[in-house]
């Protein structure tokens, strides 16, 4: 039985290079099902199907609209009222808020001496009792959206909303792939996102004028934040190539140091002096993807390029397959190693600038435990501790089951507890999986 | 064993095999490497189970579902990777996984146990000394010792001689001979026809999983185990070709580094074959490592063509036109984990790439010259080197120096583990090369081959030079040992 599963990883190309795209799909699907129920739209699409649907009932209608005041709701109204001017109904009045605001304005045009054609109103306000005192209204006037069935883990906005939050983790992950490729580990990179943090929200503040700084101020901070970073993985891999300490030691040593350094220099105070145009990286959106997304794609495949089609990927894959093969081959290992850890602090540090903006503070405390959660994705993805084994873009996919697997049990109403033992008995599982795989592929 | 069937994912590396071990007979089992003796011995030994056929110990059948199963049914292997833990001493190691008692270790009881063995086998092994710092040789009696203290009434030793020098080889042989007089039966994988001729009672040719040939030792002929092994005829072991040497090309003066090379001093002229032999831990590895660059000189210097070279790292060797096949195969010439093709590719890389770019399909087309050119058997490119068999990989570490085209190319037992077809092909390469009026420097432990496919022999003991024989051809092998053991 055992041999039958090790030889089924070991031998399918397709398992053994897409297996966790397999497990990606099955759990989408899983969470898919398990979150299956009637949505109600609202919004702009939604105001102006609404529309639609009065105008074809009645010719020039007079409608009220009723939705409550909350921002989807808002773009729900100014939709259904511009369609519906726009095609000569007359709007008697929006309402914008509770069912006695409701109540208010159906009386105040009935007063005026209107008839009401329709209501446009969407399946919370329908529900609302304060028509049916109005003899010469009614519920059954309520015109509201047609409703589907359609996962709640599936709508654009979850997902959205996933990557979003995954983006970081991604980014971060892609240096520590790098790293674990060559048979190493960084545990520093978590300390490092907090450095990043508050080194650009203290370069902001105190040097280009907090609120005020322009465009330029908001590069020049970053980039300097990021090289600080870089500079702290570029000192992990002087310590781990001149004087031969093991990885682990090293970067814990500078996990400790990098937390330390920035509870000090922000005096263990969230900073949120920041600029406007700072936030445009971690809460902008380009045609309606946010922007952490597109970096976050675009350096993997930048990531995948540099790992399969460069000089320095091949040299890293061979470090980490036998370094010493490597070296009597001709391999820079010292400056690959030095190369490679400076990559993952800097790539740690752009994570960290990334939270900044989204979470629109910089902070001592972010970055707590990432370093746990990259590495997580990463030997999720495939990667193989023991180096020389693991691609690009299969730490996005392990990045992404972690997150889907989350999202998927918060959408459940699975307890925060429990997610975490699920979250550990992914992580074995994967750990198995590659287990599994080594065992076929020696003979 | 009988009927004997064992496939891998692609392979099917036993079809249908008949052994038969009597009891006190030395059984020799030959065959080039892939043709599946290890995989034989490794179901003796329990760590592989046959698809089909069924293996019986004195009629009775057994199920060797375990490296447990097989030694309780009295079979010890002793692989070519020794299975000893470095730290525990010798007698822990015997023991090892057998503790009697109720969790605590009878010390010395199991020294006791662990002396009278080594008595046994008549050759006295400090068993206090971590394995880790006995020599090879000492490592295999530490192994014998743990297979007779198991009761095994079949040994099985792969390779037993590969790493170990003449003396001991000796020494092996009357232990084998002596376990031979106890009715143990003992089964010898080598490569080496000579010791063969000189312990087996009985010769078993194993090809491509089958049968080649088996027949009493005492009439067999050498031509016909080779035969028997390649499937053809082969005229001549050495296919040596001797060629005009002409100007120095390496010239190496006093190198020193600690006790390991005192003083090296040697010249390489165009198209010659230097070769370096030695009993093992001679020096002559470290020699060659110091000339790459792998390991540090303390003093010394090299020149190439006339030219003093500032060597440092395997870069600037490699820079300069010298490389090194590292007696360690999989521990120091290949990334066992990636491809054949990026293998080949890493130190050529530079030739492949444009801006950091590789460009793969350059690199291939280079690489498929070498696949025809030494015939390396891949399905593709893409092939992990450790899927391959020694020889094949041998090749692929030939491929990459040859790639460079470099004007030294030092050979550290280029044909250790590697097949008898195989062997031919690399002599005719190294042929090939010093006919290009490459310089060559050729070590070996194989004092046939050493005889046989060099021009000039230089032989080493405890870091010096102690000998050398300007023409090989009048060399023989007693004169060099005399020589290694100066």
């Amino acid at each position: 039985m055992n041999n039958a599963i090790t030889r089924f990883l070991g031998t399918n190309p397709l398992v053994r290079d897409y297996g966790m795209s397999f497990v990606l799909l099955l759990l989408v699907v899983l969470f898919s099902a398990l979150t299956l129920k009637q949505q109600h739209p609202t919004g702009a699409d939604a105001g102006r199907q609404v529309a639609d649907l009065i105008l074809e009932r009645n010719n020039k209608p007079r409608v009220v609209v009723v939705t409550r005041n909350t921002p989807e709701d808002i773009e729900f109204s100014n939709a259904a009222v511009k369609r519906l001017e726009e095609n000569g109904a007359r709007v008697l009045a929006t309402v914008r808020g509770a069912a006695p605001d409701a109540k208010q304005a159906i009386e105040a045009a009935l007063k005026s001496g209107e008839a009401i054609d329709a209501i446009a109103a969407n399946d919370v306000t329908a529900k609302w009792t304060v028509y049916d005192r109005f003899p010469e209204v009614g519920s059954g006037k309520c015109v509201v959206p047609r409703s589907y069935t359609w996962p709640d883990f599936l709508k654009v906005s979850n997902l959205l909303g996933v990557a979003n939050q995954t983006a970081i983790y991604a980014i971060i992950a892609i240096g520590m792939t790098m790293v674990i490729i060559t048979s190493g580990i960084d545990l520093s990179v978590g300390s490092l996102v907090a450095l990043a943090s508050v080194c650009v929200s203290i370069l902001l503040r105190d040097w280009f004028g907090g609120l005020s700084a322009g465009v330029a101020a908001v590069l020049i901070a970053s980039t300097a934040s990021i090289a600080v970073c870089a500079a702290a993985g570029a000192f992990n891999g002087f310590m781990i190539t001149a004087f031969r300490i093991p990885p682990f030691i090293v970067t814990l040593g500078m996990m400790m140091m990098a937390s330390g350094l920035s509870f000090k220099l922000s005096m263990g105070q969230s900073i949120p002096e920041l600029p406007s145009s700072f936030f445009w990286l971690g809460r902008g959106h380009i045609f309606g993807v946010p922007n952490p997304i597109l970096l976050m794609l675009a350096l993997y495949v930048i990531a995948h390029v540099v790992m399969s089609r460069m000089v320095l990927g091949r040299y890293i894959y061979a470090i980490g397959g036998n370094e010493e093969a490597a070296r009597l081959s001709g391999v820079p290992v010292k400056r690959v190693q030095l190369a490679v850890y400076t990559i993952c602090g800097a790539l740690a540090g752009l994570g960290g600038i990334v939270l900044t903006s989204q979470l629109s503070a910089g902070d001592p405390k972010f970055g707590l435990m990432y370093e746990l959660e990259v590495i997580a994705a990463v030997v999720v993805g495939g990667t193989s501790l023991m180096g020389g084994q693991g691609k690009i873009f299969g730490t996005l996919i392990g990045a992404f089951i972690i997150a889907v697997i989350k999202n998927g049990m918060n959408l459940t109403d699975v307890d925060p507890f429990n997610q975490k033992i699920v979250l550990g008995a992914v992580l074995m599982i994967a750990v198995l999986l590659d287990t599994l795989r080594r065992k076929k592929g020696h003979r | 064993m009988q009927g004997i069937e064992k496939s891998f994912p692609g392979v099917k590396a036993l079809r249908g095999v008949d052994l038969t071990l009597r009891s006190g007979e030395v059984l020799a089992l030959l065959g080039e490497n892939g043709a599946g003796k290890s995989t034989l011995i490794k179901m003796l030994g329990g760590a592989h189970q046959p698809d089909q056929g069924s293996i019986r110990i004195c009629g009775q059948p057994v199920n060797l579902s375990s490296p447990i199963s097989a030694i309780s049914a009295g079979i010890g292997v002793i692989y070519q990777e020794f299975n000893l833990v470095p730290r525990l001493s010798a007698w822990e190691n015997i023991f090892l996984g057998r503790e009697r008692s109720s969790g605590f270790v009878e010390r010395n009881t199991e020294r006791r146990r662990a002396k009278e063995l080594f008595e046994q086998i008549g050759v006295p092994v400090p068993v206090d000394t971590p394995c880790g710092e006995l020599s090879i040789a000492q490592q295999q009696l530490v192994e014998i010792a743990k297979a007779l203290s198991q009761d095994a009434r079949l040994i099985v030793m792969d390779e037993p001689s590969a790493a170990i020098t003449p003396q001991e080889v000796e020494r092996l042989f009357h232990i084998i001979r002596d376990l031979k007089s106890r009715g143990i039966g003992v089964i010898y994988i080598s490569h080496r026809l000579d010791e063969i001729f000189n312990i087996s009672d009985r010769v078993v040719v194993l090809r491509d999983g089958q049968l080649a040939g088996e027949g009493e030792t005492r009439s067999l002929t050498r031509q016909q185990m080779i035969e028997w092994m390649v499937g053809r005829e082969i005229q001549n072991e050495f296919p040596k070709i001797r060629h005009t040497r002409n100007q120095i090309r390496l010239s190496v003066r006093n190198l020193n580094r600690g006790s390991m090379v005192r003083d090296v001093s040697f010249d390489i002229r165009a198209g010659e074959v230097l070769g370096m032999t030695g009993l093992i831990g001679a020096g002559r590895t470290e020699t060659a490592r110091l000339v790459f660059g792998a390991d540090r000189f303390e003093s010394g210097q090299i020149a190439l063509d006339g030219r003093p070279l500032q060597i440092r790292s395997p870069r600037d060797a490699i820079r300069n036109g010298i490389c090194l096949l590292t007696e360690d195969r999989k521990g120091q010439g290949l990334i066992l984990t990636s491809s054949v093709r990026e293998n080949f590719g890493l130190p050529n890389i530079k030739d492949f790439a444009r801006f950091g770019f590789v460009n793969q399909t350059k690199e291939r087309l280079a690489f498929s010259k070498y696949v025809d050119q030494l015939q390396i058997k891949i399905p593709n490119q893409e092939q992990l080197a450790r899927n391959l068999s020694g020889g094949n990989q041998q090749k692929v570490v030939l491929a990459k120096w040859l790639e460079r085209n470099a004007e030294v190319l030092i050979f550290d037992e280029p044909t250790r583990g590697i097949d008898v077809g195989a062997k031919y092909e690399i002599y005719l390469l190294i042929n090939e090369l010093a006919k290009q009026g490459k310089a060559i420097l050729m070590i070996s432990s194989e004092l046939p081959e050493v005889i046989g496919m060099s021009d000039r022999i230089l032989v080493m003991h405890e870091g010096k030079i102690t000998g050398e024989i300007e023409d090989a051809t009048t060399a023989t092998q007693e004169q060099i040992m005399e020589m290694a053991v100066a």
